[in-house]
């Protein structure tokens, strides 16, 4: 089958998270955030080996990165970390078959039970926090 | 044949009369026309449907071809829900076009499209070989040495309580609405699917079943259970509450060795 | 389904899959530890040359850092792994990336490493 008509929804469909329910806004941030720190420690590695250069190579990646734009870099990262961390242990504990509902019969109208309340308010916890997180980080840096 | 006199006093005259039928809307349907073996681009043709409260979408469409268009290539075939023949994307989700009202929508446009991550055929009508097949790898039948019904044999006892352990994933209708909502089938060609992964399970949960050991084996490759990331996009489309999702973590929750 | 694609070390997905999450979950308990070490002071002091040398030379310290760069390299890249297997598929594309993987994960374990081990050794 050519694959121009295999119409496949394709890298667009798969990150819009906007049709499916809040699920499906965790898997997209989730995977945003997966990314997003394994950009930052990439990174981190690389600012944090400067020391072996010696201190003024050291102070000089901090003049680089103790900047509000750093700062802000920062603050972004403590977020995807918070609310990867908690919806990470989340997606651990359901995809090991728990808090997923017990099937039974359906009755109309159908409410799927593995899109339950309770696994909802966990990934609105997981964004709240990482929102708490993130006011409390940027109090922190940009403090003083 | 006795007749029955009605006395005259029992004959109910109507006090109020009867309502007046509701002025059926005109809305705007947009359908999506594709031929591959044309290689032409896919357009959208317009239609101006006359519809009332409880018209569905496949209704709808069938009135294009019936007065305006029969060219339109569309698969459908019990109109309640039960064969699975129907889905299309509509308004950009997946549904059931015979399943969904156009009331319920709430727009004076609606557009069908043919189902993503599914080949298409042509116009609204995809091509399901790849849902079939991978079903098929998954075994979906009772696996017992002991099936053969033979003199001496008697039939497996199930109680209610076993039998609700698969019973909502047996009402599947293999309509494909799962796979076509799925995040990962959307880049993945090679994904089971929601469709299949919760059939796995539909088997696996079954207490007459002993092929546990093999569908676990088929399930946990590369292109497996473990690329399912919990979207819940399949359990929020599915049009009969099987939750395919449900099934999907109470399969894998076997293999992390949450559940025995 | 397409056949299954090798590695030479053929791991099956599920053992994969379970490293995935028993690294999630070892990283959590450290990367706090880690966080708080940063706001046990304040901020800014913590990243003072000297403080930081003094977090290298202090071995249980130098040691956390060690298995959290293991955890989370391992943990980040097949993550990122998972995420370019559903992208696009095919043998030799996916043989790349599964290899590939596995030797970001080396790469980045021992670049981290030359730091820890370095500076725990020897500047001052
Ligand atoms: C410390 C706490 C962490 C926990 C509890 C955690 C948990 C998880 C879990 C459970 C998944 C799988 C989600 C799924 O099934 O789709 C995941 C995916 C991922 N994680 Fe983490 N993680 C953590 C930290 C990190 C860090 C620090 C990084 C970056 C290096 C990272 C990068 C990723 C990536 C790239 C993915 C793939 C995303 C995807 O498949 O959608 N994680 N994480
Ligand atoms: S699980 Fe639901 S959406 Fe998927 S094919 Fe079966 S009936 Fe359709
Ligand atoms: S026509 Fe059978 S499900 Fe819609």
């Amino acid at each position: 089958m050519a694959e121009q008509f295999s119409n496949r929804e394709g890298i667009k469909g798969m990150i819009n998270p906007t049709r499916y329910g809040l699920h499906r806004v965790a898997y997209w941030l989730q995977r945003l955030s997966g990314l997003g720190l394994l950009a930052y420690l990439i990174g981190h590695i690389y600012e944090t080996s400067t020391i072996l250069n010696g201190k003024a190579a050291w102070n000089n990646m901090l003049s680089l990165t103790e900047t509000p734009g750093g700062h802000l870099v920062l603050v972004l990262v403590i977020g995807m970390c918070v609310f990867h961390t908690g919806n990470g242990i989340r997606l651990m504990i359901s995809e090991g078959g728990k808090g997923v509902g017990k099937p039974g019969q359906p009755e109309y109208p159908y409410r799927a039970s593995s899109l339950n309340s309770k696994q909802r308010l966990c990934i609105w916890v997981s964004i709240a926090l990482a929102a708490l997180a993130m006011m409390y980080g940027a109090g922190v840096l940009f403090g003083n | 044949m006795a007749t029955v006199e009605v006395p005259k006093e029992q004959k109910v005259e109507p006090t109020t009369p009867a309502p007046a039928p509701s002025k059926p809307k005109t809305i705007t349907l947009r359908i999506s026309r594709f031929n591959p073996s044309e290689h032409a681009e896919t357009k959208f043709e317009e239609f101006k449907i006359p519809v009332q409260k409880w018209t569905t979408v496949l209704e709808a469409i069938l009135y294009v071809k019936q007065s305006l268009d029969h060219s339109v290539a569309v698969r459908y075939s019990c109109r309640q829900a039960s064969c699975g023949s129907c889905g299309m994307k509509i308004n950009g989700k997946p549904r059931l076009a015979c399943y969904t009202k156009v009331s319920e929508l709430e727009s004076n446009v609606i557009t069908v499209e043919p189902m993503n991550n599914f080949p298409i055929i042509r116009d609204l009508a995809v091509d399901f070989k790849q849902l079939f097949s991978t079903h098929k790898k998954m075994k979906p039948f009772i696996i017992n040495e002991e099936s053969e019904v033979q003199p001496g044999t008697k039939e497996f006892v199930q109680t209610p309580k076993d039998l609700e352990k698969f019973l909502q994933f047996s009402y599947c209708i293999k309509c494909g609405l799962c796979n076509s909502a799925c995040p990962t089938m959307a880049t993945d060609k090679s994904f089971i699917g929601p469709q299949g992964l919760a059939q796995a399970y539909r088997y696996t949960a079954d207490n007459r079943d002993q092929g546990k050991k093999d569908r676990l084996k088929i399930v946990d490759q590369s292109h497996g259970i473990w690329r399912c990331h919990f979207a819940g996009s399949c359990s929020d489309v599915c049009p009969k509450g099987v939750d395919p999702a449900m099934a999907i973590q109470l399969l894998r929750g076997y293999m992390l060795g949450f559940r025995k | 389904m397409v056949p299954e694609y090798y590695l030479v070390i053929k791991m099956k997905e599920s053992i994969i899959m379970k490293i995935h999450y028993g690294t999630a979950l070892g990283a959590v308990a450290l990367v706090a530890v880690h966080i708080l070490m940063r706001l046990s002071q304040k901020f800014s002091d913590s990243l003072q040359y000297q403080n930081v040398l003094a977090n290298y030379h202090f071995l249980p310290y130098a040691l956390m850092l060690e298995v959290i760069l293991i955890l989370l390299s391992v943990h980040g890249f097949n993550g990122l792994r998972v995420i370019l297997l559903e992208l696009k598929q095919g043998v030799a594309y996916e043989r790349a990336i599964n290899y590939g993987s596995i030797v970001a994960m080396i790469v980045l374990v021992a670049y981290g490493s030359r730091t820890i081990l370095m500076a725990g050794m020897g500047l001052s």
